[in-house]
């Protein structure tokens, strides 16, 4: 049997469960991507059942359709212009009219459209009782209930969907969705005018396209003009003329005037199909935000819940951690055994195991920051932790939804910044991701563990924090300042549901966590493999180096030394002698690697750099370190440990006492510490800065003014500390 | 006289003065284009209930309830609602 395919959209409000509903038919056979052009999140799933070979496409969640955020463009045009064969409207049954909105506007572009009306147990629960069969006659759309999260109701929407596809769908003449006679006579003059001018068809319907017209859509007039040319001019004169008619009928804009019949008319069929029971009920959602947002123990909760997820994260992590660890010295060491000694071999070693593998141990991190942060998402604290930011994210001049990306950041800059399509203008959407890159990103942990665990020791945590909160004093000063100087002018509205809370789903929990750390992954796949290999190429060459000293000559007179006098000791003294001799060549191989360092390419480009980092208290080392940090910010710690020649295992024992026994201080390890928090961010998140903003010139601005800032906060870190009398 | 106190009581006032726990009804919804518009997509229109669930922590934003959901608003956009009948 042929097998047929069938393309479904999923629209519906944010909350809705829309996404639980993809992952529950989806399954893990989904793709994350992009929409063309733009970089709001495309995720599409297939499925065969039932004979068809489904397609469906998860749009972004939306409470309209009116082009105001990149969101609401992308989910309409791709119902208008790859004309889905049905697209389902996940409505959250117990915010029915709200969600009606966005329902009455997929129902007038006359695509195949299906209500889910998803949580239906919540609703009732809630005492709302809805009439499907009566919503489905009232607006001439099949109506199916659905349970998102407990699997229910999911074959019957496949099925419906399939009805619905192989249905004659026809256009009626008599419109459900109605205006007043004088907006709907507006409307029928308008789209005759156009019928009549317009040889073939417009996006959508003439209906349609009158409608968004006379609501002055400006991508639907945009299109008009490119499809029409000349004649466009006629067309915009009359839109004119209907706008003016009905302006000075009803003293207000046209679309804010239809946005309330919309409304009204939505007032109708809730009227119709809802019945609400008056029984007073605990409402357990507004009772946990009583404490939650509570005028006295709201924000402490809140740092609370920070300050949990960062324990969480570094602390449970550690013990993954150390499992990953051993286990790649247990395979450095057993190929350092067998492979023959050549410069393959250490390419292998030094370069890609050691580069890799110093990346790979961050992995537990990251993966259980990305599951807090989808736990806060997916129970609705999310929007709660906005509620309670905005006032303060107010003062830097941006949007409360401003706090989720920038938090997003501590975990990994590049889907921080890729968050920031969440915000409806422009100008906070530029001004968040410069200021961004300041919440120290998860990678720059590794820098500050070995440092500030090196030279502050006990006091490691306290030093990590202070310096996870200057990035975030810092964005506050900087964003301040770039909103009164280069984004001046209005704030974007903040108009933001508080969904209830809600259990999350287990699965879609690790679904998001998933999808966030593939992205790190990737990173270490390809990025971080070639800059390993890069850094481990220009810290080889050149290999012909003049050593200040015979090195091995002084490793065979101690050899030469100790065989007499082993050859001569008893037992006990043997092995003591053993001993004595291996730490001896130890340390004369380790001067060996260090001179060897120091002479590399990668020695000479770091003491060209130097100059400029002495102020800062960070020498050659440090530099070249600082520098190999640009491709990733982890990067810094394995270029420390080949740089300090630390032992082939990846022993973070080694590179502590090499780091103490070296010039640094800890003053200059702070300075360090605030250098990798501020300076210009890896050149991932460099790539998504420019796709985000879609302009070099501001990617440009991020690198030089974040880089500029790094330098003056460590300045002012080491030599303010050291008039203090601070080493 | 007497009309002038039942007018006081039922004086029409802004959103934005309104304390926890009082409702309204939204008289006229002002702001410019694209802010108005989205408060009145989001379901804040003429005519319609709304209740102010309460005051975020630091006096801004407002958690309103309208049409059965909670949304929040910031002050100086609730100073752009008009609301009647307050108790």
């Amino acid at each position: 049997m042929d097998r047929k395919s069938l393309s479904i959209a999923l629209a519906g409000n944010p909350n809705s469960g829309k996404t639980t509903i993809f992952n529950n038919i989806t399954g893990t056979r989904q793709k994350v991507g992009n929409w063309p052009g733009v970089t709001v999140e495309k995720k599409e799933g297939t499925v065969k059942k039932f004979g068809y070979d489904f397609k469906i496409v998860d749009l972004p969640g939306t409470y309209s359709l009116t082009p105001f955020s990149i969101e609401e463009i992308v989910a309409r045009n791709y119902v208008i212009d790859e004309r889905p064969d049905v697209v389902i409207d996940i409505i959250d049954a117990s915010n029915l009219e709200r969600s009606l909105y966005l329902a009455t506007q997929l129902r007038e572009i006359d695509c195949r459209v299906l209500f889910a009306l998803n949580m239906a147990d919540v609703a009732n629960a809630r005492g709302i009782k809805i009439d499907g069969k009566k919503l489905s006659e009232l607006l001439e759309v099949p109506v199916v209930f659905t349970i998102g999260n407990k699997n229910e109701g999911i074959d019957t929407l496949l099925k419906s969907a399939i009805d619905l596809a192989e249905s004659n769908y026809t256009v009626t003449k008599e419109r459900k969705v109605k205006y007043n006679k004088d907006i709907e006579n507006s409307i029928s003059k308008l789209q005759l005018y156009l019928e009549n001018r317009i040889e073939d068809s417009v996006p959508s319907n003439f209906r349609w396209t009158a409608i968004k017209l006379i609501e002055d859509d400006k991508i639907v007039k945009e299109r008009i003009v490119q499809k029409t040319g000349e004649k466009s001019q006629g067309i915009l004169q009359e839109v004119k003329v209907q706008r003016d008619l009905l302006t000075s009928r009803f003293d207000d804009d046209p679309e804010i005037v239809m946005t309330e019949e919309r409304y009204g008319f939505i007032a109708g069929i809730i009227k119709e199909v809802l019945t609400t029971s008056t029984k007073q009920r605990v409402d357990i959602s507004r009772n946990i935000d009583l404490v939650l947002t509570n005028r006295f123990i709201g924000f402490p909760i809140f740092v609370l819940f920070i300050w949990a997820m960062f324990q969480l994260t570094f602390s449970l992590g550690a013990y993954p951690m150390e499992w990953i660890e051993s286990s790649i010295g247990f395979i450095s060491m057993n190929l350092g055994r067998t492979l023959p000694d050549n410069l393959f071999k250490d390419l292998l070693l030094d370069g890609i195991i050691a580069g890799v593998g110093s990346v790979a141990v961050f992995l537990p991190n990251i993966l259980i920051l990305f599951f807090c942060i989808a736990l806060f998402e997916d129970t609705g604290y999310m929007s709660r932790a906005a509620f309670l930011m905005d006032k303060i994210m107010h003062i830097i001049g941006l949007h409360g939804k401003s706090f989720i990306p920038m938090l997003m950041g501590f975990g990994c800059n590049v889907p921080a910044i890729m968050a920031t399509r969440t915000l409806e203008s422009d100008k906070d959407r530029k001004l968040t991701i410069l200021i961004t890159p300041f919440m120290s990103c998860s990678a720059k942990l590794p820098v500050y563990i070995v440092l500030a665990g090196t030279f502050f020791g006990g006091k490691a945590g306290t030093v990590i924090f202070s310096i996870y909160m200057l990035g975030i004093v810092l964005s506050i000063i900087t964003g301040r300042i770039f909103r009164s100087t280069l984004f001046k002018g209005a704030d974007a509205p903040f108009v933001m549901e508080l969904p209830p809370y809600r259990v999350p789903m287990i699965k879609s929990l690790l679904i998001h966590m998933w999808d966030r750390s593939k992205i790190f992954l990737k990173k270490m796949g390809g990025i971080i493999l070639v800059a390993s290999i890069l850094i481990w190429a220009l810290s080889t060459f050149p290999l012909n180096i003049k050593y200040q000293t015979d090195y091995d000559a002084e490793i065979n007179k101690v050899n030469a030394y100790y065989r007499s006098k082993i050859s001569t000791a008893i037992d006990s003294g043997k092995t003591n002698f053993e001993q004595q001799r291996d730490d001896m060549i130890l340390k004369i191989t380790r001067k060996k690697k260090a001179e060897k360092a120091e002479k590399s390419l990668m020695g000479r480009i770091g003491k060209a750099f130097a100059p400029i980092f002495s102020p800062l208290g960070i020498d050659w080392r440090g530099s070249v370190a600082l520098l190999s940090g640009f491709a990733a910010k982890e990067i810094v710690v394995s270029t420390l440990g080949v740089l300090y020649a630390t032992d082939r295992e990846q022993d973070s024992e080694a590179l502590k006492h090499a780091l103490l026994s070296s010039s640094m201080t800890s003053l200059s390890a702070l300075a360090m510490m605030a250098f990798v928090l501020l300076y210009v961010p890896c050149l991932a998140t460099v790539a998504v800065i420019k796709r985000e903003t879609g302009s070099l010139k501001w990617t440009v601005f991020s690198i030089a003014y974040s880089t500029l800032i790094a330098w003056l906060a460590a300045f002012c870190i080491y030599q303010g500390g050291g008039l203090l009398g601070f080493s | 006289m007497l009309q002038d106190i039942v007018y006081s009581i039922n004086k029409p006032m802004l959103l934005s003065e309104m304390k926890e726990n009082q409702t309204g009804k939204i008289v006229r919804v002002g702001g410019n284009g694209a802010l108005r518009k989205r408060i009145l997509e989001m379901g804040i229109t003429k005519g319609t209930d709304i209740y102010v669930e309460k005051y975020a922590p630091l006096k801004d934003p407002i958690e309103l309830i309208v049409k059965g959901y909670h949304v929040s608003l910031r002050v100086e956009e609730a100073a752009q609602i008009t609301v009647d009948d307050v108790k």
